[in-house]
């Protein structure tokens, strides 16, 4: 069977980009060797309950009859969605804390500023002209950020490290791929994401979203194969010529696109089966991942006190952004409670709990050692979250953790990278003219990032 | 007659692609651009529907002719002169 084209991953950029290659009158194959659709944002039942893998909020949410060229009316309109559909609910309030500091931000940056020139009353003017330039930046959304340093920016305006790690650790959380700092032009678009536009929870969490996006796919004759990995890309060092299946079928189409990620793309154009965790000649020390856990508590957590949507945390005199060197690092996180976003009340109180992870760390462990040390890292995190607020622990009736490996075996992603490589590519180009990345190695993050890849590249790729 | 035709295809089309805009007080001689927020993703979203709906082609190098309602309709006439007779 040939396609005019086939998108590998039915995670958010690659139903996106089907959405908007089927509104090209292609005929659209994806194909997703997990059962569940969704990616790096994806969600599972466990118990009778239900999980989201990679949601704490969706950024960038600005709110109804809002005009204009924000990222999310872009996707609303490019993939032709009501708002409505995605039944968005915002946030309270969230917190950066910091050893004796808080910062507090909503959906309205005005709050974040008055709340940086209380806590930092002599960066009052700077902050200040950080917002101003940053709002007067236009959203660069395909352009190369080069060597740039947000650090080195925000330095221009600031003298007060302190604050300038307080204000990069909520926008590296919510993005960063590297280390330490972040290029320029993917700070200001986070910087807008999260502080500007802000944060909101859809209704039922992410499986709401990837409904309406499979829904709206499978509306316009798209087609779509679950449980249907592929082996390998066979190509004439040109062109994609055919994609074998795991079952060894072959599927023949003008366009491929791929959200595996760079180098698993190229994995698999070099027939190197990529499940194992390790690719030659692709180190994966450099990729960021996470262990998370989610709570499930027996009332709401603003019922016992734990009132913000969203805590990010920081225990040290400095925020380090890093893969740590033990298998996790409890100095700094986030801590997210989905019954804190305006809206109805959840089925169950949830409390959320993200460190950053050394992937290679939790992959060398025996399946013993791997169950005990999950359980330890939880164990240590939700104490010290529990030193900060009152305590939850007594609330808790059900725990669920996933680490990097999970991460990688269900998304196929090398090193459980949830921000895909540092390296980005924003144009989605291949060495074969015939496929493109889109999703995280594309450069855009976060829920509205990915369906913002995948129309991205559809458009460039698909218009033909 | 055939203008106000133009333009009522383009506005149509213009609510598939772009329902929250408000296409009631559209000023003919100016962008479209600038009236209703719209971007070369909707401008690629219009091209789309034109060559779907009516099977006109508009090359890349045309975009700025569709900048308002009244290039718009002295752009595409001669294209749409087979609607817009019958």
């Amino acid at each position: 069977m040939k396609y005019d084209a086939v998108i590998i991953g039915a995670g958010m950029s690659g139903l996106s980009a089907g959405i908007r290659l089927a509104y090209f009158d292609k005929r659209v194959l994806i194909l997703e060797r997990h059962y569940a659709y969704g990616g790096l944002n994806s969600y599972y039942t466990l118990g009778g309950r239900q999980y989201d893998v990679g949601l704490h909020a969706l950024t960038n949410y600005t709110p109804p009859g809002h005009r204009g060229g924000q990222p999310l009316n872009r996707i609303l309109r490019q993939l032709r969605l009501s708002r409505e559909e995605l039944k968005l609910h915002p946030q309270k309030y969230s917190e950066v804390r910091f050893p004796g500091r808080t910062l507090r931000f909503t959906n309205d940056v005005a709050d974040f500023i008055e709340s940086v020139a209380t806590a930092f009353p002599k960066e009052a003017g700077g902050f200040y002209k950080v917002v101003e330039d940053v709002l007067s930046r236009e959203y660069v959304l395909d352009g190369e950020d080069g060597e740039s340093s947000a650090r080195a920016y925000l330095r221009s305006f600031l003298n007060d490290e302190i604050l300038i790690d307080m204000i990069l650790c909520p926008v590296m959380y919510y993005g960063s791929p590297t280390p330490h700092d972040m290029p320029l032009g993917q700070f200001v678009v986070m910087f807008r994401s999260v502080y500007c536009e802000g944060f909101a929870r859809p209704e039922g969490g992410v499986r709401t979203i990837i409904k309406v996006l499979v829904k709206k796919y499978r509306s316009l004759g798209g087609k779509l194969r679950m449980r249907c990995g592929v082996e390998r890309i066979h190509h004439d060092g040109h062109r994609v010529t055919s994609i074998e299946l795991d079952d060894g079928e072959h599927v023949e189409a003008d366009l491929v696109l791929s959200s595996a990620g760079f180098d698993e793309t190229m994995a698999l154009c070099a027939g190197e089966a990529n499940s194992t965790g390790t690719v030659a000649g692709v180190s994966t020390e450099d990729r960021l991942s996470f262990l998370e856990s989610v709570s499930i508590v027996n009332v709401e957590p603003s019922a016992f006190g734990i009132m913000p949507t969203i805590v990010f945390y920081n225990t040290e005199d400095r925020f380090t952004y890093a893969r740590p060197d033990g298998a996790y690092d409890l100095s700094s996180g986030v801590l997210c409670m989905p019954g804190n976003f305006t809206g109805a009340a959840l089925p169950e109180g949830i409390v959320r709990v993200t460190n950053l992870a050394n992937y290679d760390r939790w992959r060398t462990m025996s399946p013993a050692e791997y169950a005990v040390r999950k359980n330890e890292w939880a164990d240590k995190a939700s104490e010290i979250v529990a030193g900060m607020f009152p305590d939850f622990r007594p609330h808790v009736i059900e725990r669920d953790v996933f680490s990097p490996t999970t991460i990688e075996r269900y998304t196929g992603h090398l090193g459980g990278a949830v921000y895909g490589s540092p390296r980005k590519i924003h144009s989605g180009r291949t060495p074969l003219a015939n496929l493109a990345i889109c999703g995280t190695d594309q450069g855009f993050l976060g829920i509205v990032g990915a369906m913002l890849s995948g129309i991205l590249i559809a458009n460039a790729y698909g218009m033909e | 007659m055939a203008d106000e035709k133009v333009k009522g295809i383009v506005l149509d089309i213009i609510a598939t692609v772009a329902p929250d805009a408000d296409i009631s007080d559209v000023d003919p001689a100016k962008r479209l651009r600038d009236q209703l927020d719209l971007d070369s993703m909707d401008f690629l979203d219009i091209v789309m529907e034109l060559r779907k709906r009516y099977k006109v082609e508009v090359p890349k190098e045309d975009y700025p002719r569709l900048e308002s309602l009244d290039s718009c309709a002295e752009y595409l006439g001669p294209k749409l002169e087979a609607h817009l007779t019958s």
